[in-house]
Protein backbone atom coordinates (compact mmCIF):
# COMPACT_ATOMS: atom_id res chain seq x y z
CA UNK A 1 0.00 0.00 0.00
CA UNK A 2 2.77 2.47 0.74
CA UNK A 3 4.71 2.06 -2.15
CA UNK A 4 1.26 3.16 -4.30
CA UNK A 5 1.25 6.37 -2.09
CA UNK A 6 4.66 6.96 -3.08
CA UNK A 7 4.07 6.21 -6.65
CA UNK A 8 0.91 8.69 -6.69
CA UNK A 9 2.45 11.45 -5.29
CA UNK A 10 4.50 11.95 -8.68
CA UNK A 11 1.63 10.69 -10.65
CA UNK A 12 -0.58 13.70 -9.07
CA UNK A 13 1.89 16.73 -9.41
CA UNK A 14 2.69 15.98 -13.42
CA UNK A 15 -1.65 15.38 -13.93
CA UNK A 16 -1.52 19.20 -12.22
CA UNK A 17 0.61 20.38 -14.66
CA UNK A 18 -1.07 18.53 -17.37
CA UNK A 19 -4.40 20.18 -15.82
CA UNK A 20 -2.57 23.72 -16.07
CA UNK A 21 -0.83 23.45 -20.05
CA UNK A 22 -4.80 22.27 -20.74
CA UNK A 23 -6.46 25.04 -19.03
CA UNK A 24 -3.87 27.20 -21.14
CA UNK A 25 -5.30 25.55 -24.49
CA UNK A 26 -3.86 26.59 -27.46
CA UNK A 27 -0.11 28.50 -26.41
CA UNK A 28 -1.14 30.46 -29.85
CA UNK A 29 -4.70 31.43 -28.91
CA UNK A 30 -3.99 34.23 -27.00
CA UNK A 31 -4.92 34.20 -23.11
CA UNK A 32 -8.21 35.28 -21.73
CA UNK A 33 -8.06 38.12 -19.02
CA UNK A 34 -9.86 38.18 -15.59
CA UNK A 35 -11.52 41.56 -17.36
CA UNK A 36 -12.67 39.87 -20.03
CA UNK A 37 -14.23 37.47 -18.13
CA UNK A 38 -15.95 39.86 -16.11
CA UNK A 39 -16.84 42.32 -18.90
CA UNK A 40 -18.36 39.68 -21.43
CA UNK A 41 -19.26 36.66 -19.35
CA UNK A 42 -20.44 38.81 -17.11
CA UNK A 43 -23.68 36.30 -15.82
CA UNK A 44 -21.43 33.66 -15.25
CA UNK A 45 -19.27 35.89 -13.17
CA UNK A 46 -23.19 36.66 -11.32
CA UNK A 47 -23.89 33.21 -10.82
CA UNK A 48 -20.53 32.36 -9.48
CA UNK A 49 -20.88 34.94 -7.14
CA UNK A 50 -24.37 34.40 -6.12
CA UNK A 51 -23.74 30.70 -5.39
CA UNK A 52 -20.15 31.49 -4.36
CA UNK A 53 -21.97 33.79 -1.88
CA UNK A 54 -19.30 36.37 -2.06
CA UNK A 55 -19.42 39.85 -3.88
CA UNK A 56 -16.25 40.53 -5.89
CA UNK A 57 -16.55 40.34 -9.48
CA UNK A 58 -12.97 40.02 -10.09
CA UNK A 59 -12.28 36.98 -7.72
CA UNK A 60 -15.14 35.23 -9.38
CA UNK A 61 -13.77 36.11 -12.82
CA UNK A 62 -10.22 34.38 -11.63
CA UNK A 63 -12.25 31.32 -9.95
CA UNK A 64 -14.21 30.89 -13.81
CA UNK A 65 -10.85 31.25 -15.63
CA UNK A 66 -9.13 28.69 -12.93
CA UNK A 67 -11.52 26.07 -13.22
CA UNK A 68 -11.33 26.13 -17.01
CA UNK A 69 -15.05 27.16 -16.80
CA UNK A 70 -16.79 24.78 -14.57
CA UNK A 71 -19.02 26.56 -13.14
CA UNK A 72 -19.24 24.32 -9.94
CA UNK A 73 -15.76 24.03 -9.70
CA UNK A 74 -15.50 27.84 -9.71
CA UNK A 75 -18.05 28.12 -7.01
CA UNK A 76 -16.06 26.42 -4.56
CA UNK A 77 -12.85 27.73 -4.93
CA UNK A 78 -14.95 30.96 -4.16
CA UNK A 79 -16.33 29.42 -1.05
CA UNK A 80 -13.07 28.29 0.06
CA UNK A 81 -11.27 31.75 -0.70
CA UNK A 82 -13.90 33.34 1.77
CA UNK A 83 -12.38 31.19 4.46
CA UNK A 84 -8.88 33.10 4.32
CA UNK A 85 -10.52 36.32 5.07
CA UNK A 86 -11.82 37.85 8.54
CA UNK A 87 -15.54 39.03 8.91
CA UNK A 88 -15.73 42.83 9.99
CA UNK A 89 -19.54 42.24 10.63
CA UNK A 90 -22.58 42.42 8.96
CA UNK A 91 -23.78 45.49 6.63
CA UNK A 92 -27.48 47.09 7.53
CA UNK A 93 -29.54 45.38 5.20
CA UNK A 94 -30.07 46.88 1.66
CA UNK A 95 -32.96 48.85 0.56
CA UNK A 96 -33.99 47.27 -2.87
CA UNK A 97 -36.97 49.95 -3.22
CA UNK A 98 -34.25 52.60 -3.78
CA UNK A 99 -32.23 50.95 -6.17
CA UNK A 100 -30.69 52.44 -9.06
CA UNK A 101 -32.83 50.36 -11.56
CA UNK A 102 -31.54 49.14 -14.94
CA UNK A 103 -34.21 46.64 -15.22
CA UNK A 104 -37.75 46.44 -13.36
CA UNK A 105 -40.81 44.75 -15.04
CA UNK A 106 -44.15 43.31 -13.97
CA UNK A 107 -46.39 40.94 -15.71
CA UNK A 108 -49.22 41.54 -13.17
CA UNK A 109 -49.74 45.23 -13.68
CA UNK A 110 -49.19 46.81 -17.26
CA UNK A 111 -49.14 50.63 -15.53
CA UNK A 112 -46.76 50.13 -12.86
CA UNK A 113 -45.42 53.99 -11.01
CA UNK A 114 -42.25 54.15 -12.71
CA UNK A 115 -43.15 52.15 -15.74
CA UNK A 116 -42.07 48.96 -17.22
CA UNK A 117 -37.95 49.58 -17.83
CA UNK A 118 -36.58 46.35 -20.18
CA UNK A 119 -32.95 47.13 -19.93
CA UNK A 120 -30.64 44.41 -21.20
CA UNK A 121 -32.50 41.54 -21.08
CA UNK A 122 -32.47 37.95 -23.41
CA UNK A 123 -36.30 38.46 -23.87
CA UNK A 124 -38.02 38.73 -26.53
CA UNK A 125 -34.67 37.98 -28.82
CA UNK A 126 -35.17 35.48 -31.17
CA UNK A 127 -32.66 32.88 -29.89
CA UNK A 128 -31.25 32.46 -33.02
CA UNK A 129 -27.06 32.21 -33.10
CA UNK A 130 -25.46 35.24 -34.27
CA UNK A 131 -22.74 34.63 -36.76
CA UNK A 132 -21.86 38.50 -36.65
CA UNK A 133 -20.65 37.47 -33.22
CA UNK A 134 -17.83 35.33 -33.77
CA UNK A 135 -15.55 37.65 -34.25
CA UNK A 136 -14.94 41.89 -34.54
CA UNK A 137 -18.52 42.92 -34.16
CA UNK A 138 -19.06 46.12 -33.28
CA UNK A 139 -22.49 46.94 -31.48
CA UNK A 140 -24.28 50.28 -31.57
CA UNK A 141 -24.10 52.74 -28.81
CA UNK A 142 -27.51 52.16 -26.33
CA UNK A 143 -30.50 54.59 -27.15
CA UNK A 144 -30.60 57.01 -24.13
CA UNK A 145 -33.47 58.66 -23.05
CA UNK A 146 -34.60 61.41 -20.71
CA UNK A 147 -34.77 59.06 -17.30
CA UNK A 148 -37.89 60.15 -15.06
CA UNK A 149 -37.38 61.56 -11.55
CA UNK A 150 -40.61 59.19 -10.46
CA UNK A 151 -40.21 56.80 -7.92
CA UNK A 152 -40.36 53.14 -8.68
CA UNK A 153 -42.42 51.70 -5.73
CA UNK A 154 -42.39 47.75 -5.15
CA UNK A 155 -45.34 46.29 -6.52
CA UNK A 156 -45.51 44.43 -3.52
CA UNK A 157 -46.15 48.16 -1.98
CA UNK A 158 -48.77 48.73 -4.08
CA UNK A 159 -50.58 45.82 -3.45
CA UNK A 160 -50.17 46.03 0.53
CA UNK A 161 -51.71 49.60 0.63
CA UNK A 162 -54.95 48.50 -0.36
CA UNK A 163 -54.15 45.37 2.10
CA UNK A 164 -54.48 43.33 -1.03
CA UNK A 165 -51.35 40.99 -0.14
CA UNK A 166 -49.89 39.84 2.71
CA UNK A 167 -47.30 42.22 4.79
CA UNK A 168 -43.55 40.80 5.15
CA UNK A 169 -43.00 39.56 7.93
CA UNK A 170 -40.84 41.73 10.55
CA UNK A 171 -38.04 41.10 12.74
CA UNK A 172 -38.25 39.69 15.97
CA UNK A 173 -35.53 41.90 17.67
CA UNK A 174 -34.58 39.13 20.11
CA UNK A 175 -33.90 37.11 17.53
CA UNK A 176 -30.07 37.05 16.29
CA UNK A 177 -30.44 37.06 11.88
CA UNK A 178 -29.60 33.08 11.32
CA UNK A 179 -26.17 32.47 9.65
CA UNK A 180 -26.24 28.77 7.90
CA UNK A 181 -22.35 29.65 7.65
CA UNK A 182 -21.93 29.42 11.47
CA UNK A 183 -24.14 27.12 12.64
CA UNK A 184 -25.10 23.67 11.67
CA UNK A 185 -28.57 24.17 9.55
CA UNK A 186 -31.92 22.44 11.87
CA UNK A 187 -34.98 21.88 11.03
CA UNK A 188 -37.55 23.15 10.97
CA UNK A 189 -35.50 26.33 9.83
CA UNK A 190 -37.01 29.70 9.99
CA UNK A 191 -37.14 32.35 6.70
CA UNK A 192 -34.04 33.98 7.21
CA UNK A 193 -32.25 30.51 7.41
CA UNK A 194 -34.04 29.28 4.42
CA UNK A 195 -33.75 32.30 2.17
CA UNK A 196 -30.10 32.47 2.73
CA UNK A 197 -29.61 28.67 1.89
CA UNK A 198 -31.97 29.49 -1.54
CA UNK A 199 -29.58 32.33 -2.02
CA UNK A 200 -26.43 30.40 -2.28
CA UNK A 201 -28.51 27.29 -3.35
CA UNK A 202 -27.40 25.90 -6.90
CA UNK A 203 -29.72 27.19 -9.80
CA UNK A 204 -30.39 24.61 -11.44
CA UNK A 205 -31.53 22.57 -8.58
CA UNK A 206 -34.43 25.76 -7.31
CA UNK A 207 -35.20 25.69 -11.18
CA UNK A 208 -36.03 22.34 -10.99
CA UNK A 209 -38.21 22.44 -7.95
CA UNK A 210 -39.65 26.15 -8.95
CA UNK A 211 -41.18 24.16 -12.30
CA UNK A 212 -41.63 21.40 -10.12
CA UNK A 213 -44.47 23.26 -8.32
CA UNK A 214 -45.66 24.48 -11.42
CA UNK A 215 -46.75 21.09 -13.02
CA UNK A 216 -48.31 20.05 -10.12
CA UNK A 217 -46.04 19.41 -7.20
CA UNK A 218 -47.03 21.39 -4.67
CA UNK A 219 -48.62 24.18 -6.97
CA UNK A 220 -49.28 27.97 -5.96
CA UNK A 221 -50.58 29.74 -8.73
CA UNK A 222 -47.45 32.31 -9.12
CA UNK A 223 -47.30 35.86 -10.90
CA UNK A 224 -43.91 37.43 -11.02
CA UNK A 225 -45.48 40.31 -9.61
CA UNK A 226 -42.07 42.27 -9.94
CA UNK A 227 -38.62 41.83 -10.76
CA UNK A 228 -36.15 43.84 -10.45
CA UNK A 229 -32.21 45.00 -11.15
CA UNK A 230 -29.49 47.51 -10.65
CA UNK A 231 -27.49 48.98 -8.38
CA UNK A 232 -28.16 49.12 -4.72
CA UNK A 233 -26.14 51.13 -2.13
CA UNK A 234 -24.56 48.69 0.56
CA UNK A 235 -23.80 50.84 4.52
CA UNK A 236 -21.94 48.92 7.06
CA UNK A 237 -22.32 50.27 11.22
CA UNK A 238 -18.30 50.33 11.72
CA UNK A 239 -18.25 50.42 15.84
CA UNK A 240 -14.34 52.98 15.25
CA UNK A 241 -16.19 55.34 13.29
CA UNK A 242 -19.50 55.81 15.00
CA UNK A 243 -21.89 55.62 12.04
CA UNK A 244 -22.99 53.66 9.15
CA UNK A 245 -20.35 54.11 6.36
CA UNK A 246 -20.95 53.45 2.85
CA UNK A 247 -19.22 50.68 1.01
CA UNK A 248 -20.16 51.61 -2.32
CA UNK A 249 -22.58 49.50 -4.38
CA UNK A 250 -23.32 46.53 -5.77
CA UNK A 251 -25.36 44.87 -8.12
CA UNK A 252 -28.77 42.69 -7.06
CA UNK A 253 -31.55 40.95 -8.73
CA UNK A 254 -34.91 41.11 -6.71
CA UNK A 255 -38.12 38.78 -7.62
CA UNK A 256 -41.45 39.45 -5.77
CA UNK A 257 -44.11 36.72 -6.82
CA UNK A 258 -47.15 36.76 -5.71
CA UNK A 259 -48.98 34.17 -4.99
CA UNK A 260 -52.04 32.75 -4.28
CA UNK A 261 -54.51 33.70 -1.67
CA UNK A 262 -55.21 32.73 1.92
CA UNK A 263 -57.30 34.39 4.57
CA UNK A 264 -59.37 32.95 6.91
CA UNK A 265 -62.82 33.23 9.14
CA UNK A 266 -60.95 36.20 11.21
CA UNK A 267 -58.99 37.60 8.05
CA UNK A 268 -59.86 39.05 4.94
CA UNK A 269 -58.33 36.87 2.03
CA UNK A 270 -55.06 38.18 0.15
CA UNK A 271 -52.26 37.26 -1.93
CA UNK A 272 -49.09 35.53 -0.51
CA UNK A 273 -45.65 36.11 -1.48
CA UNK A 274 -42.76 33.88 -2.46
CA UNK A 275 -39.29 36.10 -2.43
CA UNK A 276 -36.01 35.63 -4.07
CA UNK A 277 -32.89 37.81 -4.12
CA UNK A 278 -29.57 37.85 -5.55
CA UNK A 279 -26.38 39.60 -6.90
CA UNK A 280 -25.76 40.38 -10.72
CA UNK A 281 -28.16 39.88 -13.17
CA UNK A 282 -29.65 36.63 -11.89
CA UNK A 283 -32.88 36.50 -13.19
CA UNK A 284 -33.78 32.75 -13.37
CA UNK A 285 -32.40 32.52 -10.32
CA UNK A 286 -34.10 34.60 -8.56
CA UNK A 287 -37.28 33.72 -10.09
CA UNK A 288 -36.88 30.04 -9.13
CA UNK A 289 -35.79 30.82 -5.36
CA UNK A 290 -39.36 32.63 -5.20
CA UNK A 291 -41.23 29.81 -6.20
CA UNK A 292 -39.64 27.88 -3.84
CA UNK A 293 -39.30 30.65 -0.78
CA UNK A 294 -43.30 30.31 -1.69
CA UNK A 295 -43.73 26.42 -1.83
CA UNK A 296 -41.61 26.21 1.68
CA UNK A 297 -44.02 28.86 3.24
CA UNK A 298 -46.49 25.76 2.96
CA UNK A 299 -46.90 24.15 6.05
CA UNK A 300 -47.18 27.48 7.57
CA UNK A 301 -49.92 28.54 5.43
CA UNK A 302 -51.87 25.84 6.37
CA UNK A 303 -51.55 24.16 3.06
CA UNK A 304 -51.11 19.95 2.30
CA UNK A 305 -47.45 19.85 2.10
CA UNK A 306 -46.19 16.28 0.70
CA UNK A 307 -44.44 17.66 -2.66
CA UNK A 308 -41.06 17.86 -2.71
CA UNK A 309 -40.33 21.67 -2.95
CA UNK A 310 -42.58 21.88 -0.02
CA UNK A 311 -40.25 19.55 1.76
CA UNK A 312 -37.47 21.96 3.69
CA UNK A 313 -35.39 19.37 4.47
CA UNK A 314 -34.91 17.57 1.45
CA UNK A 315 -34.56 21.08 -0.07
CA UNK A 316 -31.90 22.50 2.24
CA UNK A 317 -30.31 19.19 2.65
CA UNK A 318 -29.42 19.49 -1.84
CA UNK A 319 -29.92 22.57 -2.50
CA UNK A 320 -25.71 23.38 -1.74
CA UNK A 321 -23.71 22.44 -5.03
CA UNK A 322 -20.59 22.59 -3.40
CA UNK A 323 -21.94 20.37 -0.65
CA UNK A 324 -23.62 17.61 -3.37
CA UNK A 325 -20.68 17.69 -5.66
CA UNK A 326 -18.34 17.10 -2.78
CA UNK A 327 -20.44 13.81 -1.56
CA UNK A 328 -21.00 12.84 -5.31
CA UNK A 329 -17.20 13.55 -6.46
CA UNK A 330 -16.15 12.13 -3.14
CA UNK A 331 -16.79 8.72 -4.75
CA UNK A 332 -13.71 9.00 -7.37
CA UNK A 333 -11.48 8.78 -4.59
CA UNK A 334 -9.59 5.72 -3.60
CA UNK A 335 -11.73 3.46 -1.80
CA UNK A 336 -9.19 0.42 -2.45
CA UNK A 337 -9.73 -0.70 1.57
CA UNK A 338 -13.30 -0.13 1.83
CA UNK A 339 -13.91 -2.27 -1.76
CA UNK A 340 -10.96 -4.96 -1.02
CA UNK A 341 -13.44 -5.61 2.39
CA UNK A 342 -16.68 -5.77 -0.21
CA UNK A 343 -14.48 -7.93 -2.26
CA UNK A 344 -13.78 -10.38 0.09
CA UNK A 345 -17.56 -10.23 1.69
CA UNK A 346 -18.81 -10.72 -1.82
CA UNK A 347 -16.47 -14.19 -2.29
CA UNK A 348 -17.27 -15.51 0.74
CA UNK A 349 -21.14 -15.45 -0.02
CA UNK A 350 -20.48 -16.89 -3.52
CA UNK A 351 -18.33 -19.53 -2.18
CA UNK A 352 -21.44 -19.85 0.19
CA UNK A 353 -23.68 -20.18 -2.49
CA UNK A 354 -21.80 -22.91 -4.93
CA UNK A 355 -21.20 -24.82 -1.05
CA UNK A 356 -25.25 -25.05 -0.85
CA UNK A 357 -25.72 -25.53 -4.56
CA UNK A 358 -23.29 -28.09 -4.77
CA UNK A 359 -24.87 -29.70 -1.30
CA UNK A 360 -28.14 -29.69 -3.02
CA UNK A 361 -26.62 -31.09 -6.65
CA UNK A 362 -25.28 -34.03 -4.49
CA UNK A 363 -28.58 -34.69 -3.10
CA UNK A 364 -30.19 -34.53 -5.73
CA UNK A 365 -27.61 -37.02 -7.52
CA UNK A 366 -28.00 -39.26 -4.05
CA UNK A 367 -32.03 -39.45 -5.09
CA UNK B 1 -29.20 62.87 8.96
CA UNK B 2 -31.03 65.76 9.21
CA UNK B 3 -29.69 68.65 10.83
CA UNK B 4 -30.58 72.84 11.32
CA UNK B 5 -27.35 73.71 12.22
CA UNK B 6 -24.37 73.77 9.33
CA UNK B 7 -21.86 73.46 11.75
CA UNK B 8 -23.42 71.10 13.90
CA UNK B 9 -22.04 67.11 14.62
CA UNK B 10 -24.87 66.05 12.36
CA UNK B 11 -23.71 68.30 9.83
CA UNK B 12 -20.38 67.08 9.82
CA UNK B 13 -21.24 63.36 9.83
CA UNK B 14 -23.30 64.17 7.16
CA UNK B 15 -20.42 65.89 5.14
CA UNK B 16 -17.96 62.72 5.92
CA UNK B 17 -20.73 59.93 5.03
CA UNK B 18 -21.53 62.21 1.85
CA UNK B 19 -17.62 62.22 0.84
CA UNK B 20 -17.35 58.43 1.77
CA UNK B 21 -20.30 57.86 -0.54
CA UNK B 22 -18.53 59.47 -3.94
CA UNK B 23 -15.08 57.93 -2.67
CA UNK B 24 -16.39 54.68 -2.35
CA UNK B 25 -17.97 54.78 -5.79
CA UNK B 26 -14.80 56.10 -7.67
CA UNK B 27 -12.20 54.66 -8.54
CA UNK B 28 -8.93 54.15 -7.32
CA UNK B 29 -7.12 55.29 -9.78
CA UNK B 30 -9.30 58.27 -10.71
CA UNK B 31 -9.14 59.33 -6.45
CA UNK B 32 -5.41 59.42 -6.42
CA UNK B 33 -5.09 61.52 -9.63
CA UNK B 34 -7.45 63.98 -7.85
CA UNK B 35 -5.43 63.86 -4.80
CA UNK B 36 -1.93 64.40 -6.58
CA UNK B 37 -3.74 67.86 -7.60
CA UNK B 38 -3.25 68.92 -3.48
CA UNK B 39 -0.90 68.83 -1.29
CA UNK B 40 -1.11 65.70 1.16
CA UNK B 41 -0.32 66.48 5.00
CA UNK B 42 1.74 64.65 7.55
CA UNK B 43 -0.02 61.13 8.45
CA UNK B 44 0.32 58.09 10.01
CA UNK B 45 -1.23 54.57 9.49
CA UNK B 46 -3.71 54.61 12.73
CA UNK B 47 -4.70 51.07 11.26
CA UNK B 48 -2.40 49.53 8.53
CA UNK B 49 -5.23 48.89 5.46
CA UNK B 50 -6.55 45.32 5.59
CA UNK B 51 -8.88 43.06 3.71
CA UNK B 52 -11.97 41.35 4.77
CA UNK B 53 -15.54 40.32 4.31
CA UNK B 54 -18.46 41.86 5.58
CA UNK B 55 -21.98 39.80 5.78
CA UNK B 56 -24.70 41.65 3.14
CA UNK B 57 -28.19 41.46 4.60
CA UNK B 58 -31.21 41.67 2.57
CA UNK B 59 -34.78 42.07 4.17
CA UNK B 60 -37.50 38.91 3.55
CA UNK B 61 -39.70 40.45 1.07
CA UNK B 62 -37.56 43.67 0.22
CA UNK B 63 -39.15 44.92 3.63
CA UNK B 64 -39.40 42.31 6.53
CA UNK B 65 -36.94 40.90 8.96
CA UNK B 66 -33.09 41.11 7.20
CA UNK B 67 -31.56 37.57 6.57
CA UNK B 68 -27.88 37.42 5.25
CA UNK B 69 -27.92 36.76 1.44
CA UNK B 70 -23.99 36.72 0.99
CA UNK B 71 -20.77 37.81 2.11
CA UNK B 72 -18.61 41.36 0.10
CA UNK B 73 -15.29 41.30 -0.08
CA UNK B 74 -14.01 44.79 2.12
CA UNK B 75 -11.05 46.47 2.66
CA UNK B 76 -10.32 49.41 5.86
CA UNK B 77 -8.13 51.53 6.66
CA UNK B 78 -7.68 54.14 9.26
CA UNK B 79 -5.16 57.54 9.43
CA UNK B 80 -4.24 60.41 11.24
CA UNK B 81 -3.24 63.59 10.46
CA UNK B 82 -0.14 65.08 12.38
CA UNK B 83 -3.10 67.81 13.52
CA UNK B 84 -4.96 64.99 15.10
CA UNK B 85 -7.68 63.98 13.19
CA UNK B 86 -8.78 60.37 12.65
CA UNK B 87 -10.12 59.75 9.10
CA UNK B 88 -11.74 55.85 8.43
CA UNK B 89 -12.05 54.50 4.95
CA UNK B 90 -13.91 51.39 3.93
CA UNK B 91 -14.98 50.68 0.12
CA UNK B 92 -16.21 46.82 -1.15
CA UNK B 93 -13.45 45.28 -3.04
CA UNK B 94 -9.45 44.36 -1.96
CA UNK B 95 -7.83 47.28 -2.98
CA UNK B 96 -6.14 48.65 0.73
CA UNK B 97 -4.35 51.86 -1.38
CA UNK B 98 -8.28 52.88 -2.71
CA UNK B 99 -9.10 52.55 1.07
CA UNK B 100 -6.51 54.40 2.57
CA UNK B 101 -7.09 57.00 0.38
CA UNK B 102 -10.74 57.43 2.11
CA UNK B 103 -8.99 57.14 5.31
CA UNK B 104 -7.32 60.45 4.38
CA UNK B 105 -9.53 61.88 2.66
CA UNK B 106 -11.68 61.64 5.63
CA UNK B 107 -9.24 62.96 8.11
CA UNK B 108 -8.96 65.48 5.50
CA UNK B 109 -12.68 66.76 6.06
CA UNK B 110 -13.04 66.89 9.13
CA UNK B 111 -9.59 69.19 9.30
CA UNK B 112 -11.28 73.08 9.49
CA UNK B 113 -8.28 73.97 7.34
CA UNK B 114 -8.71 71.10 4.62
CA UNK B 115 -11.52 70.97 3.76
CA UNK B 116 -12.53 73.05 1.72
CA UNK B 117 -9.53 71.87 -0.62
CA UNK B 118 -9.97 68.35 -0.63
CA UNK B 119 -13.91 69.02 -0.98
CA UNK B 120 -13.32 71.47 -3.89
CA UNK B 121 -10.29 69.51 -5.55
CA UNK B 122 -11.27 65.91 -4.84
CA UNK B 123 -14.44 65.35 -3.97
CA UNK B 124 -16.46 67.80 -6.30
CA UNK B 125 -15.18 66.52 -9.03
CA UNK B 126 -15.28 63.04 -8.51
CA UNK B 127 -18.92 63.65 -7.45
CA UNK B 128 -19.51 64.93 -10.41
CA UNK B 129 -17.94 61.89 -12.12
CA UNK B 130 -20.16 59.32 -10.47
CA UNK B 131 -23.46 61.46 -11.20
CA UNK B 132 -22.76 61.30 -14.97
CA UNK B 133 -22.25 58.10 -14.97
CA UNK B 134 -25.32 57.50 -12.77
CA UNK B 135 -27.24 59.71 -15.64
CA UNK B 136 -26.00 57.74 -17.87
CA UNK B 137 -26.86 54.70 -16.76
CA UNK B 138 -30.38 55.95 -15.94
CA UNK B 139 -30.44 57.34 -19.75
CA UNK B 140 -30.22 54.33 -21.06
CA UNK B 141 -32.33 52.03 -18.85
CA UNK B 142 -35.17 55.08 -19.55
CA UNK B 143 -34.82 54.43 -23.52
CA UNK B 144 -35.93 50.97 -22.65
CA UNK B 145 -39.08 52.32 -21.14
CA UNK B 146 -42.08 50.40 -22.48
CA UNK B 147 -44.90 53.30 -23.83
CA UNK B 148 -47.81 51.21 -23.97
CA UNK B 149 -49.47 54.38 -25.51
CA UNK B 150 -47.18 54.53 -28.61
CA UNK B 151 -47.62 51.04 -29.39
CA UNK B 152 -51.28 51.79 -29.68
CA UNK B 153 -51.43 54.70 -31.32
CA UNK B 154 -48.67 52.70 -33.80
CA UNK B 155 -51.88 50.46 -35.32
CA UNK B 156 -54.67 53.23 -35.11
Amino acid sequence: MYVAVKGGERAIENAHRLLAHERRGDRAVPEVTLAQISEQLALGVDRVMTEGSLYDRELAALAIKQARGDMIEAIFLVRAFRATLPRFGATDPVNTGEMQVRRRISSTFKDVPGGQILGPTFDYTHRLLDPQLAEGFVPEQPATAEASQAATPRVTDILGRDGLIETSPQADSDAPVGDLTREPLSFPADRDLRLQNLARGDEGFLLALGYSTQRGYGRNHPFAGEIRFGEVEVEFFAEDVGFAVPLGSVELTECQMVNQFKGSTTEAPCFTRGYGLAFGQSERKTMSMALVDRALRARELGEEAGAPAQDEEFVMSHSDNVQSTGFVEHLKLPHYVDFQSELGLLRKLRQEFAEANQAVELQEAAE
Amino acid sequence: MSSTSSTGPDSKQAQRKAAMTVLAHSAAADIAGRLAAIAIPKHENLREPENGLVMMRGRVGGDGAPFNLGEATVSRAAVRLASGEVGFGYTLGRDAQKAQMIALCDAMVQSAELCGEVEAKVIAPLRAAVNAERARKAAEAAATRVDFYTMVRGEG
